[in-house]
């Protein structure tokens, strides 16, 4: 069970959360504009990197806060938490926070 | 004399009390410290059980929770492992799998077929005829398979979970692991130290593990599982008393593993028979249990370790009839064996005897490359063959915490490489044995069946024909032969079987690699699993504050999520059916009172409330007036209907809107994830109030006389309380929002109090509602209600692939979550399935819910949707159904076919309101 560290909580079992996917993904602003393929990646596809991805959490039994976390899909190491709206860090992770 | 084989002297048992057993009947004495396995042992039990497959008699082999064939039932639990069961006073065991008796077994004869039964066997005997497989093949085997039988009534006794966290967890209380835990407990660390056997070992270091505070000891406790971030599952074996046993979770900052290493078997023919014992094994019962598993021993290692096992033989006065060495050259430690010790350096075993206990072995000497058995055989007498292969780390969960092994050809074995972050290996797990490299001979080269695997009986003859038949990866090979799949994991055998294969199929062991590890590390009850969540405690209980009401009324309750909801009332002598009609009828033609306190209840405040609603729902609510109401219908942004509920302005900032009470936190959520991640600029405020508020729906043409006798300050008629308004008013004297909104189609006031007046309301609504034939109303009645007006159920009529186009509902232009979606050419084809009515052509049949629905009665005709919703209508005085049919507004008059029950049903497409069309009765 991951132990992620909740921006406002602190470090918390995973059981505490809940998954939100993919980070990143903007709802288009103008949904209209698109065409069916464009709106359908939007909609279904999402990446599967075997590395590095940047996902969505909220701690649902807890501060029920969304917010982003970067992990590694094969270690299950999280390098990073950082706040819905913020880029996801680059360069030189730190380790986990 | 009672416990023949037990040492005068010797032992951490406790000699001056007797503990009274029985195993099959027989009675028998050993003393607490024992193991089940030690007193048998004891008392020259040798015979204990019957093979998986095979049926053949097994003994006791090992010491540990490692042991593959001593499984017992003890009580109702079966597979109980006579070496990890703590001998009690009273205990009573009975061997398994053997019929009519242990010592005659009639399924033995399974051994005399052997030949016909083969690794993947019932792969290739039961494929034809076909026809034989269902009522012949499949009910035969599902009788012989399996082991042991499981236990019928609950299970009795009581299990907790604890929960801890520690700056270091140490599994393994052998010498490594007590000097991990002292070195990280001198440093200030809050340590736990996990220890399987339920007393830690006597070495030196045990005073100074006692003067640390912040070592917490767990004796008796089997670490089984190690998950990402140092979580750590771990089973107490708690001492007599309340509990049974104790789940530990575990959170550590660093793990150290000294989980120490597992003996093993070597494979030559006859390598089963009771009394074949682990060399370890036969020094844990000398050393721990003061008791001798023979009298007259046969050593035969590839290692030097053994060796230490025959000198404690000799010094307990057991005769060792031979040491016997695979390697031509041992080690320095065979120097030290006893002088005058028969020693067959360069021999094997070759052969066994005795049919259910151990009376003789063969040995013959190797040939120098190991490929063949050479010379004349030498027999010799015993009653104990004391067998070492090697030793194995024990590496279980540095496996399932993603370390990575290797294997060591010097050493023989899989070892740790690379070792996850926060995990250490020390002493034996790590690889470490002080003794000379053991010769890794995976099969003795005699004729005769050599078992790999005792608990599933897989042979090396079994390994071979694998490989012949292309099953050369190990996880192949694995659940083919099911080598390493019984309850022990193949802990003794499984290196036999990958060097076997590695032979078979020409490459390297370490190219071969290891099968995956997996938790539990030991078998685990589901009872220590579930805990406490048992019963009434496996998950919360939601109840309405007018519960106990329904329950002294003799109401019968269905489960709606957590929620208990009545379902219907009956009165003395009842049918549900009959009881349902009785409610539908009251409510269509007098009055009835439903509990709709469980509906979803969310306010929704602040400056952007509006707007932020007119991005969910379907509809538009920036234009609704205050005290008004509005129906709603929310989609995912895929265009499939999410939830539906009513929606009522309070303020220019402030709307309540309910949601059904399955999704009542699902929406909740959804409202959340939206205003966080996308839309942080609106200044809104989501509040549950589900629970916060008491809704008793009041219904009927006679429902407006009911409630102006309660609510005497209220004007009720139409024209100063409308349709889809809400007002606020005293009623029964207690502070009341009053919405009219109806879901059954008739006159409808749903009263909302606040929760803890629910009850008094409900009360005074009864009594002021008698005189007007007024009865109470389930959720069966309120679902023939509104199926009659045709309105559809979340989750019912739809199931996430449903949009509201299908459902025939309008949806606004303005942008909303699944407006875009709507417009994709697929969700805008003709063809797709539309919410219809249906009539049965036999007015009086109820097709079943979920029945496929055909455009005709052939056996090539093509699936046209399916039924959703399907009852009898009392007031419409006959059967109806709600269905999604392709293209089916378009249908309306043609017949199609309900395939239920294996016969087809003509119905007839309708529309999907069956009563009161144009909505008289609803507005009142």
């Amino acid at each position: 069970m991951l132990l992620i560290p909740c921006p406002w909580c602190g470090r918390r079992d995973e059981a505490e959360f809940r998954y939100g996917g993919e980070a990143h993904i903007a709802r288009p602003a103008d949904p209209a504009a698109r065409d069916d393929a464009a709106w359908a990646d939007y909609l279904y596809l999402r990446d599967n990197p075997k590395g590095l991805i940047a996902e969505r959490w909220v701690h649902s039994a807890g501060c029920r806060r969304w917010f982003n976390l970067l992990r590694d899909t094969v270690s299950h190491r999280i390098l990073a938490v950082y706040k819905i709206g913020e880029a996801p860090p680059r360069g030189e992770f730190g380790g986990d926070p | 004399m009672s416990q023949p084989f037990r040492l005068a002297s010797g032992g951490r048992i406790e000699r001056s009390r007797v503990l009274r057993f029985e195993f099959d009947g027989r009675h028998y004495e050993g003393h607490p410290g024992d193991t089940l396995a030690s007193a048998l042992l004891a008392n020259g039990v040798r015979l204990v059980g019957r093979s998986f497959k095979l049926h053949r008699p097994r003994g006791i082999l090992s010491a540990g929770p490692e042991e593959p064939s001593a499984l017992v039932r003890i009580g109702d639990e079966p597979n109980c492992r006579v070496t990890r069961v703590a001998l009690q006073d009273g205990l009573r065991a009975v061997s398994q799998h053997a019929w009519p008796s242990l010592r005659h077994d009639f399924g033995a004869l399974a051994d005399r077929c052997a030949g016909l039964l083969p690794a993947g066997f019932y792969y290739k005997t039961f494929m034809r005829p076909r026809a034989l497989w269902e009522h012949v093949w499949e009910p035969a085997l599902r009788r012989m398979a399996g082991l042991g039988r499981a236990p019928e009534g609950p299970d009795p006794s009581r299990y907790d979970h604890a929960h801890a966290h520690c700056d270091v967890l140490v599994v393994g209380g052998g010498p490594a692991g007590i000097a991990a835990a002292v070195a990280a407990g001198a440093q200030g660390a809050r340590v736990i130290l996990a220890e399987t056997l339920p007393e830690f070992g006597e070495v030196a270091d045990r005073d100074a593990l006692a003067a640390l505070p912040e070592v917490r000891l767990l004796s008796g406790t089997t670490v089984f599982g190690l998950y990402d971030g140092n979580y750590a599952v771990a089973v107490e074996e708690c001492a007599a008393g309340r509990v049974r046993q104790r789940l530990w979770h575990i959170r550590a900052g660093r793990v150290v593993l000294a989980t120490g290493a597992q003996e093993r078997m070597l494979v030559f023919p006859g390598n089963d028979r009771p009394g074949v014992m682990l060399a370890g094994a036969v020094a844990t019962y000398l050393a721990r249990y003061g008791v001798a598993a023979g009298r007259r021993a046969v050593v035969f290692t590839n290692n030097d370790s053994a060796y230490r096992v025959a000198a404690l033989l000799e010094q307990a006065q057991i005769a060792v009839a031979a040491i016997v060495d695979l390697r031509r050259e041992p080690g320095p430690a065979a120097r030290q064996r006893g002088h005058g010790t028969p020693f067959f350096p360069g021999h094997a075993v070759v052969a066994t005897a005795g049919r259910h206990a151990l009376r003789r072995v063969w040995v013959q000497r190797l040939a120098e490359d190991g490929g063949a058995v050479e010379g004349a055989r030498i027999a010799l007498d015993c009653d104990l063959l004391a067998v070492s292969g090697g030793w194995n780390p024990n590496l279980q969960l540095f496996a399932q915490a993603q370390g990575r092994l290797v294997y060591d050809g010097r050493r023989a074995a899989f070892v740790p490489a690379e070792a996850p972050p926060g995990i250490d290996c020390v002493g034996a797990a790590a690889g470490e044995f002080d003794e000379t490299p053991p010769l890794p001979l995976w099969l003795v080269p005699a004729p005769g069946r050599a078992f790999v695997d005792l608990h599933n009986d897989v042979t090396a003859d079994d390994i071979a024909l694998a490989a012949r038949e292309g099953m050369t990866a190990i996880e192949h090979t694995k659940r083919y032969t099911t080598l390493g799949m019984g309850t022990d994991q193949g802990r003794t055998g499984n290196l036999a079987g990958i060097g076997l294969l590695s032979q078979a199929a020409g490459r390297s062991l370490a190219a071969t690699g290891i099968t995956t590890f997996r938790p539990p590390v030991v078998p685990v009850g589901f009872g220590a699993i579930a805990g406490r969540a048992r019963g009434r405690f496996s998950d919360p209980v939601r109840e309405t504050p007018m519960h106990d009401w329904h329950e002294a009324a003799g109401a019968v309750f269905e489960n709606v999520g957590q929620w208990r909801r009545p379902r219907y009332y009956p009165l003395a002598g009842e049918t549900m059916d009959q009881a349902v009609r009785r409610e539908c009828l009251a409510a269509r033609d007098r009055a009835a009172l439903f509990d709709a306190s469980t509906l979803g209840k969310i306010e929704v405040s602040g400056r952007d409330a509006a707007r932020f609603l007119d991005r969910l729902y379907i509809n538009r609510w920036d234009d609704l007036a205050v005290g008004r109401c509005r129906y709603g219908v929310m989609c995912r942004d895929d265009g499939m209907v999410f939830d539906d509920g009513v929606g009522t302005r309070l303020g220019d900032n402030r709307f309540l809107v309910t949601t059904t009470t399955g999704n009542a936190a699902a929406v909740l959520d959804w409202f959340e994830e939206w205003l966080q991640t996308e839309w942080p600029e609106l200044e809104v405020f989501c509040t549950s109030l589900t629970e916060e508020w008491a809704n008793a729906t009041l219904v009927g043409p006679r429902s407006r006389e009911i409630l102006a006798a309660l609510a005497p300050g209220l004007a009720l008629d139409r024209a100063a309380f409308p349709f889809m308004a809400m007002r606020e008013a005293a009623v029964a004297g207690l502070p009341a929002r009053l919405f009219r909104i109806s879901f059954s189609g008739e006159l409808s006031y749903e009263i909302n109090v606040p929760a803890e007046c629910g009850l008094a309301l409900w009360e005074a609504l009864i009594a002021a509602g008698r005189d007007y034939g007024l009865v109470p109303y389930g959720t069966e009645a309120m679902h023939v209600l509104r199926a009659e007006k045709g309105y559809f159920m979340v989750g019912q009529e739809t199931d996430g692939t449903v949009t509201p186009l299908d459902l025939g509902l309008a949806v606004k232009t303005a942008d909303f979550l699944g407006r875009r979606s709507l417009l994709r050419s697929d969700l805008a084809r003709p063809g797709r399935e539309q919410l219809v009515g249906l009539l049965p052509d036999d007015p009086g049949e109820v097709v079943a819910e979920g029945a496929a629905l055909i455009a005709d009665a052939s056996a090539s005709a093509p699936l046209a949707g399916h039924v959703t919703s399907s009852y009898f209508g009392p007031r419409i005085g006959r059967s109806f159904a709600l269905g999604l049919v392709a293209g089916g507004r378009a249908r309306h008059g043609e017949t199609v076919w309900a395939a239920a029950d294996g016969r087809l049903t003509p119905m007839r497409v309708a529309a999907p309101v069956f009563y009161d069309p144009q909505g008289r009765r609803r507005d009142g």
